[in-house]
């Protein structure tokens, strides 16, 4: 079974009582009991079942929809089409700002993809608004879809992922090319990919007096009600919105979706209550995806092994009608120097919903380029790939030239390599093989993810029982934010975590700032430990001034706060507890408030990222070309750990989804209609149990001075990137589930399975 | 025409009028019953989400037909703790830290009674992976899952055992 150890963050690193536990999360009764409400568990009364209708082409217009059937059928209240939706205030192709993505509301009767929403059926009950769906039974005037990474005319995009620009360099690559002993020229594909969070997007909608109340999975409450307030003309603080559980995110429920508004439209246009659920297979269109990208890597090498260029050249796709660019040549800004450098992106549109973030966008896409580059390269230099990454480690950030606020990646190298016995690989490919036959092959890669900080408010009260109360409209989609922003919110208040009352998950609470570029917990984490240094500052004033308190006079001193009390700093033995302090000045609380936010001028002086390194095996039938990942070692520098346990569960879900990338999941695109032809858990491969292999990770020590005042880095996404396997056929091994070959294009030189030769896509092991 | 089924869910004895035969297991309990722990993750039997126990086997209940089901003894995930105590299944997912989201996790907890119930894996962590996978995580909570299976099978044999001295 696994190799797990829990690495608890080592003592130095906690502050307070709280952080740094290994604390099982506080919601976990409600989930292994079924009490934990998600969007689609709430049934108010009166509720009516909406159920979208969607396009079956990808390019053309609804020339026809059945109406009248699908009203005739028992159980249908009303048919939202073009003709009949309730008006908006804005447009919703309106585009204001770029995190502001164009939606499909049945303004028209275009199909710009395919699932695209073009009516909403709407019932007494789920089934008989399903029915009603079928029975619009819609008819096209179909044009041509554009796919494909060759399916349209390629320009520079104005900017990739979000304001990134796309195209940068720094010194002279061809020269690099023109200087080196040896370079290498590869071309690298990965397929789009779909999210599929486990939670379809659904939503319970409810138009009252007071306004409109909503229960929908959301990363970002407060950008989402900024989103619905302009749609419907309607005032923000008008809107409540419930998130407390998501049932996962992966960055598609960071901004509200179109199905999404689409049920609110439906409950204002029958004046009751309505839940819209997606099916799985409607989650292929409307809710993002990652863009495919077909990736160009030139790098040259002197006679040492040390890089002399490095040109990173993407080509991926948007739709026709919005824009987010897949930044994944971005990645090679950060990972080998090199003194000379270009990145660059073009795009193409297609008639595809428009992609969006998906769990570390350019990241996953971009490492899993630059790694087999880098693997070709170090094989071409008859190095170790180990070796050559050492060889060409960055002690500054080689695009800015900034220093890293903290880097222990050579040290991930270090006890990643030994936990997993690297250096008895062999560097001759086609060495190992197990007592079964099957080839046996060893890879590594290296991770890394920016240590991103977005802004965030919360709210700390302590009452005048002693207990505290902290708020923030945090968003758990798993990672854990109940459990380890509340022990960031009890050392905040120097309180136990079961004094503390911790509010989430509602739109009502100070804005947490969205749940996405593993920022969270550094962003809403900062902010609610400003909040109790406030509260605990005024507390404090309040004893420092009164001559009964045994902490009068504690003046330039000051206060620790400990336990429910504070102490005098220079005499710890002189205490009061909270509940005294406030019953004395007769007041029922103290409040605080606090920002998180990023500081300007440590982001001006600092490169700010965190690193891993996973080494993986793989095991190949020599006779089938079948692959599996054996055992996975990752070792991680990621800043402070709040809580070992879900950080652990992070780094193997991250590593988990590197082998998803690497053998399992891709979406697969009819050329000749533009359908996705594989929407559905069947067909879209995840990995499941049976596909994981025996993990361990390893958290390596690292403070940071500098990235915010917890000293938190990104925890959950680098564990994602930086792994690649050799591809090509998937293990079916899940009962009851076709075991089909999905190949991908790219490939991984260093392992020792690797049949074919480097550079060129790989294609299944030859027989022999 | 009216229909009418009775089933036995988690102990109680229910009548349902079931006037609209398209109903499955899965909607009769979310939509009709509020026992909204099953969870709906693909309505096509291909993720486990809605895993339930019927007449103690697996079962996924969004391809099953609630009508065709009368009679049946249902176990969901909010019968599976008694008197407030949790299952060991249940505990173990906890300390295992066996889910994230946890949006899978009925259906996983579900599968794991019924696996060790059919005696299948024992203690073999590879049986137990394989017998899980009718169950997707898309979080990857799956070391955390199967060490949890094991841990639980573990803790029920020791139950049977000092049950039988």
């Amino acid at each position: 079974m696994s190799e797990i150890a829990l690495n608890q963050a080592p003592a130095h690193l906690r502050q307070g009582s709280n952080i740094g536990q290994p604390l099982t999360r506080r919601e976990g009764i409600l989930k292994v009991t079924g009490a934990a409400t998600y969007a689609a568990d709430n049934n108010p009364p009166g509720m009516l079942y909406a159920v979208l209708a969607v396009s079956s082409v990808a390019r053309g217009r609804v020339a026809s929809l059945d109406v009248a059937a699908a009203r005739a059928h028992p159980g249908i209240v009303d048919v939202m089409t073009p003709g009949n939706r309730p008006a908006l205030a804005q447009d919703p192709d309106a585009k204001d700002h770029p995190f502001m993505f164009r939606m499909e509301l049945l303004q028209n009767d275009r199909v710009r993809y395919a699932n695209q929403p073009i009516a909403v059926v709407i019932g007494e009950t789920l089934e008989a608004a399903t029915e009603g769906a079928t029975l619009l039974a819609p008819t096209y005037e179909t044009e041509t879809a554009r796919t494909g990474l060759d399916g349209g005319e390629s320009f520079a995009p104005p900017a990739v992922g979000v304001g990134n620009p796309a195209s940068v360099d720094r010194g002279d690559v061809e020269a690099g090319l023109a200087a080196a002993s040896r370079t290498i020229d590869a071309t690298y594909e990965t397929p789009a990919q779909y999210h599929n969070a486990m939670e379809p997007h659904a939503i319970v909608a409810s138009w009252t007096a007071d306004g409109l109340s909503i229960d929908t999975p959301s990363q970002g409450l407060a950008m989402a009600q900024g989103r619905i307030a302009g749609l419907f003309g309607i005032a923000p603080d008008s809107i409540h919105i419930r998130s407390p559980y998501l049932g996962g995110g992966f960055g598609s429920k960071g901004l509200i979706s179109g199905p999404q508004i689409l049920g609110i439209l439906a409950a204002k246009m029958t004046g009751r209550p309505v839940k819209l659920v997606l099916r799985r297979e409607q989650m292929y269109g409307p809710v993002g995806h990652r863009a495919p990208t077909r990736q160009r890597l030139r790098l040259g090498a002197d006679a040492g092994g040390a890089l002399t260029a490095l040109d990173h050249h993407t080509r991926t796709a948007s739709s026709t009608f919005d824009d987010f660019f897949e930044p994944a040549s971005d990645i090679s800004h950060t990972l080998y120097a090199s003194p000379n450098l270009a990145t660059s992106h073009e795009a193409v549109r297609l008639d595809t919903g428009t992609p969006l973030f998906m769990r570390a966008p350019g990241e996953a896409t971009g490492s899993i380029a630059l790694e087999s580059a880098i693997d070709e390269m170090a094989e071409a230099c008859g190095m170790d790939p180990l070796a050559f990454r050492l060889r060409n480690y960055a002690d500054a950030e080689p695009i800015s030239g900034k220093p890293f606020s903290s880097k222990a990646l050579r040290e991930c190298y270090r006890q990643g390599a030994e936990r997993f016995g690297w250096s008895a690989r062999p560097l001759a490919p086609r060495q190992m093989r197990d007592e079964a036959g099957l080839l046996v092959g060893w890879g590594m890669g290296t991770a890394t993810f920016p240590a991103l900080m977005f802004a965030a408010e919360a709210r700390a009260v302590i009452r005048r029982d002693g207990t505290g109360l902290m708020e923030t409209g945090a968003h758990d989609m798993g990672q854990g934010a109940w459990t380890a922003l509340a022990q960031i919110a009890a050392d905040g208040l120097g309180l136990d975590i079961d004094r503390v009352e911790f509010r989430a998950g509602t739109s009502d609470l100070p804005d947490a700032g969205i749940a996405g570029g593993s920022a969270h917990t550094a962003t809403a984490g900062t902010a609610l430990h400003k909040a109790g240094e406030d509260a605990i500052a005024k507390l404090a004033a309040l004893a420092l001034r009164d001559e009964r308190s045994p902490l009068y006079g504690a003046g330039n001193a000051g206060v620790v706060a400990r336990d429910g009390r504070l102490h005098r700093r220079d005499d710890e033995s002189r205490s009061e507890s909270y509940a005294d302090i406030l019953a004395r000045a007769d007041v029922p609380s103290v409040e605080g408030r606090g920002k998180g936010a990023a500081d300007p001028a440590a982001q001006e002086a600092y490169a700010m990222h965190a690193h891993g390194a996973v080494f993986a095996e793989v095991k190949v039938d020599p006779d089938l070309g079948q692959v599996r990942a054996t055992r996975l070692v990752g070792a991680f520098a990621i800043g402070r750990v709040i809580n070992p346990r879900m950080v652990r569960s992070q780094i193997y879900g991250g590593m988990i989804w590197g082998v998803s990338f690497a053998l399992h999941e891709k979406a697969i695109v009819d050329a000749r209609t533009g359908r996705p032809m594989n929407p559905n858990l069947g067909e879209y491969h995840i990995p499941v149990n049976a596909d994981v292999p025996a993990l361990e990770a390893i958290v390596v020590d690292e403070q940071d001075a500098h990235v915010n005042a917890l000293g938190i880095k990104a925890w959950a996404r680098s564990a994602s990137r930086g792994r690649r396997g050799p591809s090509p056929t998937r293990s079916g091994t899940r009962p009851g589930r076709a075991s089909a070959s999905s190949r991908s294009r790219w490939t991984a030189c260093s392992a020792d399975d690797q049949p074919a030769g480097c550079g060129s896509p790989l294609e299944p092991a030859p027989h022999r | 025409m009216s229909l009418t089924a009775t089933f036995t869910v988690n102990g109680v004895r229910r009548q349902v009028d079931l006037p609209d035969p398209r109903v499955t297991l899965l909607d009769l309990l979310r939509e009709r019953l509020d026992l909204t722990g099953t969870k709906k993750g693909c309505d096509r039997g291909q993720c486990g989400a809605c895993t339930i126990l019927v007449n103690g086997r697996r079962t996924n209940a969004c391809l099953a037909l609630a009508i065709s089901h009368d009679g049946a003894e249902i176990t969901t995930i909010e019968g599976l703790a008694t008197d407030g105590v949790l299952h060991p299944v249940q505990e173990a997912f906890i300390a295992h830290d066996g889910f994230q989201c946890g949006f899978c996790t009925p259906g996983q907890i579900m599968s794991a009674v019924g696996l060790i119930a059919e005696g299948q894996a024992g203690m073999d962590p590879e049986r137990v992976r394989e017998g899980m996978s009718g169950n997707l995580c898309r979080c990857g909570a799956y070391a955390g899952i199967t060490e949890a299976v094991l841990d639980a099978q573990a803790r029920l044999d020791a139950q049977d055992r000092s049950q039988a001295a």
